[in-house]
């Protein structure tokens, strides 16, 4: 992402809405400029702010003016009036930048939108977490503090060390060079991202031995990490999973509750 | 994706208090199709679940492609200073459906969440049905419509360089789009605007939705805690 200077009144409108705080008025030009190494290209600013594509030089004359009476302007904030920010073609391995960050750009690895895959979202055709399992959705960077891929595969690297099983449909995954050892591709290692969900699954009694594990190395990254687990319920709509993580001290307030409503209803088209 | 999942409360505090108060106004019921096993016609099926939810008053819709209500406009011009239209068409919503998405619901309490998840249950859309909420709740609707759960999966809140968070308050708004699409520095300064009376909750909350690209941003919840963090030093 970039900012046209010729466009931009340095209202300074964009640098708030930016998630990680990239951007700034540079004082020599008095134009706002994007932090490249920062920036995660998730389009927020782009994307998310309203647009009015006025004259750039009618915009600084009215500001100049009003700064000159010392008048205060009340402006909408989540607007950008002259259309200054401009996307920029991004090359590999910037690229993945976007990938992990825009919401709104489907993985080619999963095909959906979002970092991660619909997990137990869709349990109930894929049945991909079974009975006993224990699936967890590690994700890093979020809320808003973003993440590096060298920190994520610190954390891919022990987690493999312990026999876990990587989700192969996660984008992470499909980053990795050799799963077995969680490693990540080298040249996207210094890449920064808004938030990245490393998949893994256990059986259930392996849950607090992983959670310790996932515990003791969020101690050695610089970013934040949220942790979710899931299971599926057995008969009688009994499931241990909740029992095991309130023993360990975590809390299970809020959550995903798949109803269970979904039908394989393709396959049985085609039966018929 | 995680979206909905780790939606900060007092629950999730590092220190956690001894009795956190319950969250009562945020429920999302999302529906999800599965490529090559029930996403024949997904596109009616998810509009069908959108309609439904319209009849239950829910604060925002979504489809995760697109967005939700209150989506950025490309054609504003300058009387929108003065005249924000903070009007919001649902209707636009389920008309842009074209293919795979998560199209979600919000409600701001239980008793329309529940009568929606009874519609959803007997439309028998076929497509995987999620509730994101308190699990005490979720589990209560369920037995309430006679449902019997498939999964579960619980948010164990966040862990590493927590230092490097907002305070509560941010947490509170800006986990509302768990894609990270609304800044804490944009809460904020939205916070400030609300405690100086520049904006109303209201608009604030508006102007927050709009950052949030699938449409899960709770618009009740959101107003309720600005206008807490109003008369509060938090």
């Amino acid at each position: 992402m970039k900012i046209d200077p010729d466009k931009c009144v340095a209202c300074g409108n964009c640098l708030p809405v930016c998630p990680m705080g990239a951007i700034y008025i540079e004082p020599s030009t008095s134009r706002a400029r994007i932090n490249a190494d920062e920036c995660v290209e998730c389009f927020t600013c782009y994307r998310g702010m309203s647009k009015e594509h006025l004259n750039p030089m009618f915009v600084r004359a009215i500001r100049k003016t009003a700064q000159f009476f010392r008048f205060r302007f009340d402006p909408e904030p989540d607007i950008c009036p002259t259309d200054a920010i401009i996307p920029e073609e991004l090359t590999w391995p910037r690229v993945v930048r976007r990938a992990f960050s825009d919401p709104q750009v489907p993985h080619e690895s999963t095909g959906i939108h979002g970092r991660g895959t619909a997990e137990v979202k869709t349990n109930d055709v894929t049945n991909r977490v079974k009975v006993g399992d224990a699936g967890f959705v590690v994700e890093f960077g979020r809320p808003g503090v973003g993440a590096r891929f060298r920190d994520i595969e610190r954390v891919t690297r022990a987690l493999a060390e312990l026999g876990v099983e990587f989700e192969s449909n996660n984008p992470v995954t499909s980053l990795m060079t050799d799963s077995a050892r969680g490693l990540i591709r080298p040249e996207i290692l210094d890449e920064k991202i808004l938030s990245a969900i490393v998949e893994i699954k256990t059986q259930l009694a392996e849950v607090p031995s992983v959670l310790r594990k996932i515990r003791e190395l969020s101690r050695e990254v610089e970013t934040v990490i949220s942790v979710g687990v899931s299971t599926r319920c057995g008969g009688g709509d009994e499931e241990p999973l909740r029992e095991i993580l309130e023993r360990e001290g975590y809390p299970t307030y809020r959550g995903k509750t798949n109803l269970g409503l979904g039908r394989v209803t393709i396959q049985s088209q085609n039966a018929e | 994706m995680t979206n909905t999942l780790h939606r900060y409360s007092e629950h999730y505090a590092l220190e956690r208090p001894a009795n956190p108060a319950p969250v009562c106004n945020d429920f999302i019921v999302f529906a999800m199709a599965s490529r090559g096993i029930n996403d024949d016609g997904l596109v009616e099926k998810y509009r069908a679940f959108l309609r439904l939810a319209l009849k239950h008053h829910p604060v925002n819709i979504g489809d995760a492609a697109k967005g939700g209500m209150l989506r950025p406009r490309q054609d504003l011009n300058p009387t929108a200073h003065w005249r924000r239209d903070y009007q919001s068409n649902p209707e636009d919503v389920i008309a842009g459906i074209e293919g795979h998405t998560t199209a979600a619901a919000v409600f701001d309490n239980y008793q329309n969440m529940k009568a929606f998840v009874d519609d959803v249950r007997n439309a028998n859309l076929g497509i995987s049905v999620n509730i994101s909420a308190p699990i005490e709740d979720a589990e209560r609707c369920c037995r309430e419509t006679g449902i019997t759960r498939h999964s579960v999966e619980y948010s164990l809140g966040f862990c590493g360089r927590v230092d490097k968070l907002p305070d509560a308050t941010v947490l509170e708004l800006t986990t509302m789009c768990g894609h990270g699409m609304i800044s804490a520095h944009f809460a904020k300064k939205m916070i400030d605007w609300v405690k100086e009376n520049r904006r109303s909750p209201a608009a604030v909350a508006c102007t927050m939705a709009r950052f949030c690209s699938c449409g899960v941003f709770n618009l009740s919840r959101a107003e309720s805690i600005l206008n807490e963090a109003r008369m509060k030093n938090r």
